[in-house]
């Protein structure tokens, strides 16, 4: 196998916390964590709120709270996530579609917002391919983001996201708060990516969503790695799966959610 | 929209209307009697010759009919004569007003941008020393009367450095006819930068709230995700987003940089309309004080609507709501 296009090893995020007068206390965030995502492979990292999922999402990035430590190494294409070699790939290799639709600039039309970081001579061609590709139109691109749908804006990160030299796109819970067809409508745009060679990490906590878009799935908790299972063996009453706590995740699914085998919808 | 000028018209009919009925019950109620300070303290009148003037000015009629007398001829354009110059009010106002535009554009200006910039520069550096400069710069001086400020300035710089005269517009003994451009500059200094001073602090302290709020956001955390420089953070999301606000403010706080001119006009004897609007109330010029209080409602209420103006030509999520 080639060399995995992300690598996260022994990562440890804690934040640094005033307590009483001016002592301070460390709270841990992340406990070393290791997993790595190929080319056109989708892993998704499954969990509760505060199991540390959008923080591995904001240690890659660079982008945790002033108070934040980290530790452990993180490998982009073999070598390691400095801050000055963040400046040169975030937005070029790497991109983020970020958990929420207030991460669109209120004041700026979102055509201009997806021509951010594309070359000026060729910006405006692109977001037109780009508006097309993702089903938008195009006088939609002189619109502000209030004006838009919740959908809408979901298609307008997606295409803000695409890059011709992107090789790793991280998606934070890019699905909460859709109807079903919009669900698969994000899911497909992130197999279409896959499919195109670059890997994605998908940050969800929605298993369905999870099981029937990745090959494998990370399932943290408390900031640690619980396990890592295959896609495939959330099926059943999970006895495939290889964790106790994968198992409960999965059978604490509303039981309605199931069809008799729990094959149709993941197949 | 027509609808909305009309509502806006009535809306400043009503506020003069307002303005000019409790500044009238001030005056009339003020003990500066204004036919006593019209001949002078020194000046003995007997009761025949002061119920005269009394009968003369109106001043025996109840004072309700002296409000409407004067509301009704001001609604045929007619401001009055003033009881100090001896000429229209509409002439003192208009020669006065001059000087205090030129002042409060200077401060109005020079205060909006220095302001906008300190407190980006507040909001960027936040919890270091230059956030800690312009907090306390800005603390101290909204905690500082405009007159007192002024008094300062004239001991440290016309004083002790001999920098700038002491006051007036032009150098004393000087028909103003014959005051140089230079020398207008040189007198203008000092109130001008008294008033930018203060205002100053206003705007780069609501300037530093906003701007912290917007590097604080998600768009600006996602601006930094997708690989955007501190330089380019600023230039796509940050003056966007802060300038609306700043500009509203800045055209809101007309009110108190008329007040600021009052002031400041005063201890610097600048011939402005603040200093004026002194004179009057102290010499109980009724038709001028009342004529300058009304100039300066609609002064407030033009930097108010250019203000809303403004907010919904910079901010689409207000438009919408116009």
């Amino acid at each position: 196998m080639s060399e995995p296009v992300l690598a996260v090893s022994g990562l440890d995020v804690s934040f640094v916390q005033y307590a009483k007068g001016l002592r301070t206390r460390t709270v841990p965030g992340i406990t070393g964590l290791d997993l790595e995502v190929a080319e056109g492979e989708i892993l998704a990292v499954l969990g509760a709120s505060g199991s540390g999922k959008t923080l591995l999402a904001q240690a890659i990035l660079g982008i945790l709270p002033h108070n934040a430590r980290t530790g452990g190494e993180i490998l982009f294409r073999g070598s390691r996530l400095t801050p000055a070699r963040r400046t040169r790939v975030l937005g070029r290799e790497i991109s983020y579609i970020p958990q929420s639709v207030t991460s669109l600039d209120p004041l700026m039309p979102v055509g201009a917002q997806v021509r951010i970081g594309l070359d000026a001579a060729v910006a405006e061609r692109v977001r037109r391919r780009l508006f097309a590709r993702y089903d938008l139109q195009d006088h939609v691109a002189g619109r502000y983001p209030h004006q838009l749908s919740g959908g809408m804006l979901r298609r307008v990160l997606f295409a803000t996201s695409v890059r011709d030299t992107v090789r790793l796109v991280i998606a934070d819970e890019p699905t909460p708060g859709l109807h079903a067809e919009a669900v698969e409508e994000v899911l497909r745009h992130l197999r279409e990516l896959a499919v195109s060679g670059v890997a994605v990490l998908l940050i969800t906590h929605d298993i369905r969503a999870a099981v029937s878009v990745a090959r494998r799935v990370a399932v943290m908790r408390e900031g640690r790695l619980v396990t890592m299972e295959t896609a495939d063996a959330f099926t059943g009453d999970g006895a495939e799966l290889r964790h106790p706590f994968a198992r409960d995740l999965w059978r604490a699914l509303p039981q309605n959610q199931f069809s008799p085998g729990g094959t149709e919808w993941h197949s | 929209m027509p609808k909305l000028i009309v509502l806006r018209l009535l809306r400043l009919a009503t506020l003069l209307a307002g303005v000019s009925a409790l500044a009238f019950t001030l005056v009339h109620n003020s003990p500066i009697d204004p036919i006593q300070a019209y001949v002078g303290a020194d000046v003995n009148l007997t009761d025949a010759q002061y119920a005269a003037l009394r009968e003369h000015w109106g001043l025996d009629r109840p004072p309700v009919e002296q409000y409407l007398a004067w509301a009704g001829s001001i609604i045929q354009g007619d401001l009055g004569v003033s009881t100090l110059y001896k000429i229209p009010v509409a002439d003192v106002i208009a020669t006065r007003f001059g000087a205090s535009l030129a002042l409060m554009g200077v401060a109005w200006l020079l205060s909006g941008l220095l302001g906008y910039a300190l407190g980006v520069l507040a909001a960027i550096r936040r919890g270091r020393f230059a956030d800690r400069a312009v907090s306390w710069y800005s603390y101290t001086l909204s905690s500082t009367p405009t007159f007192w400020l002024g008094i300062v300035f004239l001991v440290v710089f016309s004083v002790w450095l001999g920098w700038f005269p002491v006051g007036l517009a032009g150098p004393y003994g000087v028909p103003a006819a014959e005051v140089t451009f230079a020398e207008r500059v040189h007198h203008f200094v000092l109130p001008a930068l008294t008033l930018s001073a203060v205002g100053v602090a206003n705007i780069a302290m609501h300037t530093r709230e906003k701007m912290t709020d917007v590097l604080n956001s998600d768009y600006v955390a996602f601006a930094r995700a997708r690989g955007e420089s501190p330089g380019q953070i600023l230039r796509n999301h940050g003056f966007r987003n802060s300038a609306a606000p700043a500009v509203t403010l800045q055209f809101a706080y007309f009110s108190e940089l008329f007040g600021g001119s009052v002031l400041a006009e005063t201890v610097f004897s600048y011939p402005g309309l603040g200093s004026t609007l002194t004179e009057a109330a102290l010499g109980g010029d009724v038709p001028l004080l009342l004529g300058i209080v009304l100039l300066s409602a609609v002064f407030v209420f033009t930097g108010n609507v250019i203000a809303d103006i403004v907010n919904a030509a910079l901010d689409p999520r207000v438009r919408r709501r116009a």
